[in-house]
């Protein structure tokens, strides 16, 4: 029931804000809040409660629904989902405390996020797999309106890209889950039977052309070069917390459904192809850090980085998926890195494109170019910046180093030559954080800055809390990677 | 004779002369009784036909009516749309001096679907498609002094004209060929003697050509925008639906009873493809919403014939036929039910900023466009997984390739209207018809929510889907 209960309280929530009028800004906020925050509740209480030696699969609830066709109500996590689904939880509490121009509609602006952290905890908590197309497609929905409303600059162009970008990948995402569907005996949705029956394996050019399709729809999603360029637009015109939750929790739709549909269900297959997709994610990764390097506008570059990170992501699930050698030490090393840098990268860059929202509120300005200085001005900005951008660039004692430290460490094992190269990607995102760090807070203080104000209490508590993620997962990882190894290790036939 | 089989139908006839004989005499004030007669017709009709709902398959009449999953289904379909037509319409007639007649029109339009839909012999498909044909041309024009409206009823029948006679033509042909018109014994005909498949394809060309045209698909479209743009909006409304669902199950009879040898199913393939991808390339530039809605319609026909290209192949067809037709036909009618209420409203910039002064009509608006794209958990997009479904268990999955790159294609213009009515700031006010359109709006939004959310989770009304499940 539990999660259940972490699924719809959102989205009641959501309806309340809808139906209901006359709330102040101030009410508004604090509703979306309480929704929020009891559901991140529930999540916790579902991750204590989680027996890291039980079945891969607990806290399950099944309501039948559309028995003819094999589909029910069917929810239940294993460590990977547990610690994505909190992870988004604790950001969509901090997008919803984060104070933002909402425009004369708090009440719709509260209400959207909160449907849309229903929708994205639906992703990660279904296990039945036509709900997870639903929910994966109302993430869409939820989060065009939040760009097209909220946004400035070109903000309705870049909705309508973003929907019908990533919507032509969900369709490709649906062609292969009715692939996957109708390759089983008797058919049906439950996540459980396909993940036991691998109702693909050795189906040769079928079984390539579900894969395909999965992982088209997949790396639209996450997104994966060359099918990144949705992405920077989105983000630009998105306001602040938008542009979080699209990067800390949207994104990882694509790589956990990587995990969770290609990986785990058709495992034979995913093997065929792993050192193709391996490859791919080295470009993004490479390619990510150096375009990332090239922007002058900060949440552009920041945006850019997501794809650097992403493609750590991807590299870990290929490795994972690899059965070139027999070694599943370093194949569940690679997915647990993989999982822990989703954890990473949606605390990090949550606090960086929550940042860059509050330089907006401030100057209604990106450009790196016209900042400087501001470490004086602004030295609690300066802090959270720093922390954040060095636990991007993957400093030791920081979330992002235990994330890819244990993607490397697979990869070497079984790719030895695309660590050695992706670990250049590390160099050059270290070179871009330390040039934007430079730009903002260093040397001259141009004049119009000269009463640029220091972030509010609201802004520095919100982003003090996930600072504190980023630093507690990167000095005690322990409490994270037992709930995620519990998973792994079953997932790449270790256990 | 079974007279009892044919209940639903004699009520709508009689109802449909009893509305005649009532309008001649009523006052202009009270034109409008005739409208809640029509509707409590419909209401005996649809309790007649849910009497027949548990019958076994069968045919009645010497074989030439079909009381089978699929008419009753149709059927059903049929009367739940022509009711929202009609209660969308006294509000909009208001100020005609005769649209008594107007309701028995409607009544008669609804009795022809229900033919086409229920037909098991060549010829009483020629007699439903005549009678929805002719009772739809006046319906069109029913704005006897506006020349748009002149125009598109024009159209209409022009095209109409030219395709009933390639139909007759047709039927006179296959009843030439085989000496029947009775598809149980023509289709034993062809199953054992291969009789002249020059003739035969020229006879199925017509009568394909001929349904075309009911169904708004390629090549006999050409009238949809224009009707919608044209037409009365609730006749608008009521055209773009009903004679679909009769043509669609019209047809998916047609092409199950000829021959294998006819690669039937490659050219009603084609016809999906050029269907879908006309209407929506056509769509994407409108300005005009009615006219967008009009296209969006022939594109959805496109969408339907993908059920009929596997209809004998994939066991699931003419459950994913009907399906779609169900989500269709609720968003279809939400969607003119938001253009009617707001006083026939069409141009798509007096849109702008509808959410914020008017959010119950933004959001139904809403809602089915985007049941129309295939958003879960909306009932279009249980339709349309259907449909992919039994298209890609048939081995056509290149077909549904096709259908998901133009349901992207479609989103674009959906999200035009959507943007537009969300993002903009307001241009003045939007004033309404009245209770009754009001009424129907809101029916139709609780129809489309309740099959989008019933109880068997979008397909509300699976009773249905299990009867016509083979």
């Amino acid at each position: 029931m539990i999660l259940t209960f972490a699924l719809f309280i959102p989205w009641l929530g959501a309806l309340a804000l809808a139906v209901l009028n006359g709330w102040t800004q101030g009410q508004a906020r604090r509703v979306a809040a309480a929704s929020a925050g009891l559901s991140l509740l529930a999540l916790v209480f579902a991750w204590l409660g989680f027996n890291p030696d039980g079945p891969l699969f607990q806290h399950i609830d099944e309501v039948s629904w559309v028995p003819s066709l094999g589909v029910a109500y069917r929810v239940g996590a294993d460590g990977i989902a547990l610690a994505v689904a909190t992870m988004s939880a604790v950001l969509f509490v901090a997008a919803i405390f984060y104070p933002v121009e909402t425009r004369g509609q708090p009440r719709q602006y509260y209400a959207w996020l909160l449907f849309l952290q229903g929708a994205a905890l639906g992703v990660f908590l279904t296990l039945d797999l036509l709900l997870f197309y639903v929910f994966f497609d109302l993430t869409l929905v939820g989060m065009f309106f939040l760009i097209g409303r909220w946004g400035h600059g070109e903000a309705q162009t870049a909705a309508l890209k973003f929907f019908l970008y990533t919507f032509a990948g969900s369709l490709l995402l649906l062609l292969g889950i009715i692939g996957l569907y109708l390759s089983l005996e008797t058919p049906t949705f439950d996540m459980r039977v396909l993940i036991a029956e691998q109702p693909l394996a050795g189906t040769g050019t079928y079984a390539g052309l579900v894969f395909l399709a999965l992982m088209l729809g997949l790396a639209i999603k996450t997104p994966l070069v060359p099918l990144h360029t949705w992405l920077p637009q989105a983000h630009v015109d998105a306001p602040g917390p938008a542009s979080a939750i699209l990067a800390g929790v949207l994104l990882k739709l694509g790589t956990f459904g990587m995990i969770r549909l290609p990986l785990a269900m058709m495992a034979e297959t995913f093997a065929t192809y792993a050192l193709p997709v391996a490859i791919l994610a080295l470009v993004a990764i490479l390619y990510g850090a150096l375009v990332a390097l090239g922007q002058a506008n900060l949440k552009r570059r920041i945006a850019y980085t997501s794809i650097n990170h992403m493609g750590y992501t991807v590299l870990g699930i290929a490795v994972a998926a690899s059965l070139l050698t027999d070694n599943p030490a370093a194949r569940q090393l690679a997915l647990t890195g993989a999982t822990v840098e989703m954890v990473a990268h949606g605390l990090i860059t949550g606090a960086l494109f929550l940042i860059s929202g509050s330089f907006w509120q401030r100057t209604g300005d990106y450009a790196l170019d016209h900042y400087g200085g501001l470490a004086y001005q602004a030295p609690l900005l300066t802090g959270f910046t720093v922390l954040a951008a060095f636990a991007s660039l993957g400093m030791p004692g920081l979330a992002g180093f235990v994330a890819e430290f244990q993607v490397f460490t697979g990869t070497f094992a079984i790719y030895p030559w695309l660590a050695v190269l992706g670990v250049l990607g590390i160099l050059v995102t270290a070179a871009l954080f330390l040039d934007m760090l430079r730009r903002l807070f260093f040397g001259r203080l141009p004049t119009n800055l000269g009463h640029f104000p220091e972030l509010s209490r609201r802004e520095w508590s919100v982003l003090g809390v996930l600072s504190l993620g980023i630093v507690v997962i990167g000095v005690y990882p322990r409490f994270l990677l037992t709930l995620i190894d519990a998973s792994s290790a079953i997932l790449v036939g270790g256990r | 004779m079974p007279i009892g089989d044919l209940l639903p139908e004699i009520a709508l006839l009689l109802g449909a002369v009893a509305i005649v004989l009532l309008a001649a005499f009523l006052p202009h004030g009270r034109q409008h009784w005739c409208a809640w007669l029509a509707l409590a017709v419909l209401t005996i009709a649809f309790g007649l036909t849910w009497g027949q709902w548990s019958s076994v398959p069968r045919t009645t009449f010497s074989g030439v009516w079909a009381l089978d999953g699929p008419a009753l289904a149709a059927k059903g379909l049929i009367l739940i749309g022509g009711a929202i037509g009609v209660l969308l319409s006294p509000a909009w007639m208001r100020t005609d001096r005769r649209h008594g007649e107007y309701y028995a029109l409607v009544l008669f339009a609804l009795l022809g679907a229900i033919m086409m839909a229920s037909a098991n012999d060549a010829m009483e498909l020629i007699v439903g498609v005549l009678l929805s044909s002719v009772a739809s041309y006046p319906l069109v024009a029913y704005h006897r002094g506006w020349s748009p409206g002149l125009e598109a009823a024009m159209k209409y029948f022009l095209i109409g004209a030219l395709t009933n006679t390639l139909l007759a033509t047709g039927v006179v042909i296959l009843f030439g060929l085989a000496g029947d018109t009775d598809y149980a014994r023509l289709a034993e005909r062809f199953a054992t003697q291969d009789s002249g498949t020059l003739a035969l394809g020229i006879a199925t060309a017509g009568i394909v050509i001929g349904l075309s045209f009911k169904l708004a698909a390629f090549p006999g479209h050409a009238w949809m925008p224009d009707v919608a743009q044209g037409a009365p909006a609730p006749a608008a409304a009521l055209l773009s639906v009903v004679p679909k669902v009769g043509a669609a199950v019209a047809l998916a009879r047609f092409v199950s009873i000829l021959p294998d040898s006819m690669a039937w199913s490659s050219i009603v393939a084609l016809l999906a493809v050029i269907t879908m991808t006309l209407g929506n390339l056509a769509a994407l530039r409108q300005t005009d919403v009615r006219r967008l809605l009009g296209w969006s319609s022939v594109s959805q026909s496109g969408y339907a014939l993908m059920a009929v290209v596997v209809i004998d192949a994939a066991d699931g067809a003419m459950t994913a036929l009907l399906g779609f037709l169900l989500a269709y036909l609720l968003a279809t009618l939400a969607a003119f039910a938001v253009v009617t209420h707001l006083r026939g409203r069409t141009d798509l910039a007096d849109y702008h900023g509808l959410a914020r002064t008017r959010p119950i009509i933004a959001a139904v608006l809403i809602l089915a466009l985007l049941s129309l794209v295939g958003i879960p958990p909306l009932v279009g997009f249980f339709g349309k997984f259907l449909l992919f479904e039994a298209t890609m268990a048939a081995g056509y999955t290149w077909l549904a390739v096709v259908a998901v790159a133009n349901t992207v294609l479609s989103l674009f213009y959906y999200l035009r209207v959507i943007a537009v009515t969300m993002f903009q700031p307001g241009r003045g006010d939007f004033p309404t018809l009245g209770r009754s359109s009001e009424v129907a709006l809101l029916a139709s939004a609780v129809l489309l929510l309740a099959a989008s959310l019933g109880i068997q989770g979008g397909l509300a009304l699976s009773p249905m889907l299990e009867l016509v499940t083979p």
